[in-house]
């Protein structure tokens, strides 16, 4: 069998914490191969690879038997590899015809300038619509698409851009049942054409069902490659998190209490989550856990007030609430780090004092004047606290800091507060090790000294290092909840996955 | 022609002293000798100084230094009187404008607000109330007034921006517009005249040499520098320009904030409609009408950035004096009004360009 690209020792490291490690293996041209790993496994990093939206430190692809080397993904589209995103690169606002052509509209002249054919361009996106079995008029604007003909359309438009490597990421994720069907007949049909495609996908079943090889990635390393006659979704789920422990958590000697902290009770909102009914106590460390699009940060969000809900209440430092709003929820000790530091953690042009003190700013100042001395000094013992060395970048802006340093940061922010709670949405994600273990830690501590910890992962394996109990949410249900005696990370993923998967 | 008088208030300048005519080009030329100074080994210090913070005083120095020497008379003691005069009114709106920039923003209506609060101060000042006419009550409430007009064109921006989420370019533009328009309609474009004593001597006099309206200034300029530097609100209003949803995150009632910026703005834009009607004692719909572009210029050329959350008040004090500095100077050896406003232009997209690298400079490590 030929393959159609080649991956050959591939290597990638982001700010010191390798992503990608040596990773070989072939697309073979006319198969479906099924690309699996546990989020952050590398899959995306290697297709971003492949796509040409990022450089890899090492190793090379083959495409044809020839080095592709890529300066930025138009490259990548004119060698023909097509990449659907998780997200679909779709301009809402603009017609199917449009979207299909950008960049290359068929032209015409008039009067000398080079003018867009509108005629030849919708004949052509007609024609190619129906090659993707849609019966669409194309100058339908995108924006009055469902999820699932927008899919359709990205593929048309990969088809029509003479695509021979089709990547899909994750397709189904926004999908129905009927059209991840449709999708797969398509897929099946343009295979029979003689297209090579790579699909990623978290749903087991699914994988197996469509695609002749199947590769699992774990820690950015290929752990299995084969035809899927060798592959059940048993041993794929072992091979994905089969992982020796080693001293990467920090021991905690401090139990947790009976006395609630936090209490969410029958948390809705149609099309995010389902009612969600579970507890916190002081001193305990509970994970959440849960696929992309499982609906765990939109509960943490909702628990903060940063997003509304419909029906439900969140109990907190002695008061009920049915609509929070972040002040009112960090005054009754709600402490809240979000998954995107850069976006909505921190002033990145701010200093590192700045910062950390922004949260608490109040209980250090008497009718709106802050004392400057006192905030000086509990800045400097919190920084310290998280092990920041505060002589050396007070001054200095947050984004010159390395992630680790700027998670600390706001961590530091946080505890500053004194919160009773804390949720924290992905705390060690794009992080190197070192501030991984000062983040664990932190957290011990903090359960120590009586807080309740919300833990948001998607690495099991954390969770299982650092909670005292672990809740899994799927399709904004709560499916799951294992007490630290029973932790299984076969367990807790095939939860996560749903029967759909393990069938 | 110290006082000003009408003329500046309808801001042409020309009629002043056109005694020192110099040679165009060399005056163009020495003006600035040091931000480029060649090519090769002066280029790490070149790189330094442009991004210190200290290059506006270097840059003020420099330019009286040379300008001095161009215009003899840029020192003495009746054209010191005249840039101050300048000075004063600028100085208060552009503190106002520093507030709304550090939350990124950006406060065009203040022309408005001079126009609006201008005529109905001066109406309520002027009106025959019965007994209290003319009397140190109508002077009262006709400064009350003039706040109150503020407060409400600024209520309006703070809610449009906050509340609906508008852009604050486009709102205030709307709010400048249509407040420009409603002040002229009032008084159907006619000035008023005859505005109380007192009034006038807050615009002109002085206690023992010292200007009432440098002591307005000075305590304006103090409080601001005080509330952006020791208060809660001060750092709310930084972390509202540097990332509005990170502060919101972080429990900053950025509403509230926000409105404040604008509402700060406004006052200040009133007090410096009080300036300004003492001492022209006028009250005109089209009062400080040309101060638009000095005012957002001083602050930006002070290094308050136009991303937001950065911003010194000392700094804004000599980038008023700058603008103001160089329009008299200019002024003084002869150019046009057409000149000095593209000079002007050329200055604010310097310091608009100097910001972009400023801003550049640190997000690449």
């Amino acid at each position: 069998m030929e393959s159609i690209v080649e991956f050959d020792g591939i290597g990638k490291r982001f700010f010191n914490v390798t992503v990608l490690r040596d990773v070989s293996f072939p697309v073979i041209r006319g198969h479906i191969l099924g690309l699996v790993g546990e989020n952050g496994a590398g899959k995306s990093t290697l297709m971003n690879i492949l796509g040409g939206v990022i450089a890899a430190d090492s190793g090379v692809v083959r495409v044809d038997g020839k080095d592709l080397i890529l300066k930025n993904p138009q490259q990548a589209a004119e060698r023909g590899i097509s990449f659907i995103h998780q997200e679909l690169n779709l301009f809402p606002n603009l017609t199917i015809a449009e979207n299909l052509f950008i960049p290359h509209f068929p032209k015409h002249k008039i009067a000398g300038l080079g003018l867009i054919n509108r005629r030849d361009m919708r004949e052509q996106a007609k024609k190619c619509l129906l090659s993707v079995g849609l019966d669409l008029s194309p100058d339908i604007v995108v924006a009055d698409l469902n999820p699932g003909e927008r899919q359709l359309v990205e593929i048309a438009k990969a088809l029509n851009a003479d695509a021979r490597v089709v990547i899909f990421d994750e397709p189904t994720s926004s999908l129905s049942r009927p059209e991840v069907e449709r999708l797969f007949l398509l897929m099946n049909r343009l295979r029979s054409q003689g297209m090579s495609m790579i699909y990623i996908s978290h749903i087991l079943g699914d994988v197996l069902k469509l695609c002749d090889d199947i590769c699992v990635l774990r820690d950015g390393q290929v752990v299995a490659y084969g035809p899927k006659d060798e592959f059940s979704s048993e041993r794929m789920i072992s091979l994905m998190t089969g992982r020796s422990f080693e001293n990467l958590y920090p021991r905690r000697d401090t139990v947790p209490s009976d006395e609630p902290a936090l209490e969410v009770r029958s948390l809705s909102q149609p099309g995010v989550v389902e009612n969600l009914d579970f507890t916190l106590h002081r001193g305990e460390v509970v994970g959440l856990f849960g696929l992309m699009g499982s609906g765990r940060t939109e509960l943490v969000r909702m628990i903060f007030g940063l997003d509304t809900f419909e029906q439900g209440e969140i109990a907190l430092g002695g008061s009920v609430d049915r609509q929070p709003v972040p002040r009112e929820s960090i005054r009754r000790g709600l402490a809240f780090l979000t998954e995107d530091r850069r976006v909505e953690g921190l002033c990145m042009d701010a200093s590192v004092e700045e910062n950390i003190a922004l949260v608490a700013l109040s209980s250090f100042a008497s009718s709106g004047v802050i004392h400057k001395a006192r905030l000086r000094r509990a800045v400097t013992d919190e920084a310290s606290a998280v092990s920041i060395n505060i002589a050396t970048v007070r001054k200095q802006p947050v984004k010159t800091l390395s992630g680790g340093n700027q998670q600390k940061v706001v961590l530091a922010k946080w505890l500053l507060s004194d919160p009773a709670v804390l949720i924290l949405d992905e705390p060690t994600r794009g992080i190197d090790v070192g501030a991984k273990y000062e983040v664990y830690r932190l957290i011990n501590q903090c359960a120590g000294d009586g807080k309740a910890i919300l833990f948001v992962s998607s690495e099991i394996e954390e969770l299982i290092g650092v909670c005292d109990r672990i809740l899994v949410i799927r399709a904004g249900e709560m499916c799951d909840s294992v007490r630290r005696a029973e932790f299984n990370a076969e367990r807790i993923l095939r939860s996560a996955f749903g029967a759909q998967s393990v069938q | 022609m110290g006082g000003g008088g009408i003329q500046s208030m309808q801001g042409t300048g020309e009629v002043r002293v056109k005694a020192f005519i110099h040679d165009s080009s060399r005056a163009e030329s020495s003006g600035r000798p040091t931000i480029f100074p060649g090519a090769g080994r002066f280029r790490n210090v070149a790189k330094k100084l442009l991004y210190s913070e200290y290059l506006l005083l270097y840059l003020t120095l420099a330019y009286l230094l040379v300008a001095t020497q161009l215009v003899p008379g840029l020192l003495s003691s009746t054209n010191l009187r005249n840039v101050l005069s300048n000075l004063f009114p600028l100085l208060v709106a552009a503190i106002g404008q520093s507030f709304v920039l550090i939350t990124a923003g950006i406060d065009l209506s203040v022309t408005s607000v001079f126009a609006c609060s201008s005529v109905v101060g001066g109406w309520i000042m002027t009106s025959n109330f019965g007994p209290r006419a003319g009397s140190g009550w109508s002077l009262a409430a006709g400064l009350l007034a003039m706040f109150v007009v503020a407060i409400v064109i600024a209520l309006i921006n703070g809610l449009s921006i906050t509340q609906f989420e508008m852009p604050p370019f486009i709102v205030t533009l709307s709010t400048m517009t249509f407040f420009s328009g409603v002040a002229l309609w009032l008084v159907q474009s006619r000035n008023i005249y005859h505005l109380p004593r007192l009034l006038v001597t807050i615009g002109k006099g002085s206690v023992v040499f010292v200007p009432y309206a440098l002591l307005l200034t000075a305590a304006l300029v103090s409080t601001a520098h005080w509330v952006l530097t020791r208060t809660v609100l001060g750092r709310w209003l930084f972390a509202a320009g540097y990332n509005a949803k990170a502060a919101v995150i972080s429990g900053v009632p950025i509403g509230r904030t926000i409105i404040f910026a604008y509402v700060a703005s406004a006052v200040c834009a009133a007090l410096a409609t009080v300036l300004l009607m003492g001492r022209l004692e006028t009250a005109s719909p089209i009062i400080g009408q040309r101060l638009l572009l000095d005012l957002i210029a001083a602050p930006v050329i002070g290094g308050v950035s136009l991303f937001g959350g950065r911003g010194k008040i000392q700094w804004v004090i000599l980038g008023a004096l700058f603008v103001t500095l160089m329009d008299n100077s200019l002024n003084l050896l002869g150019f046009s009004s057409f000149v000095i406003m593209m000079a002007k232009g050329g200055l604010i997209l310097f310091a608009a360009l100097l910001d972009v690298f400023r801003n550049a400079s640190t997000v690449s490590t």
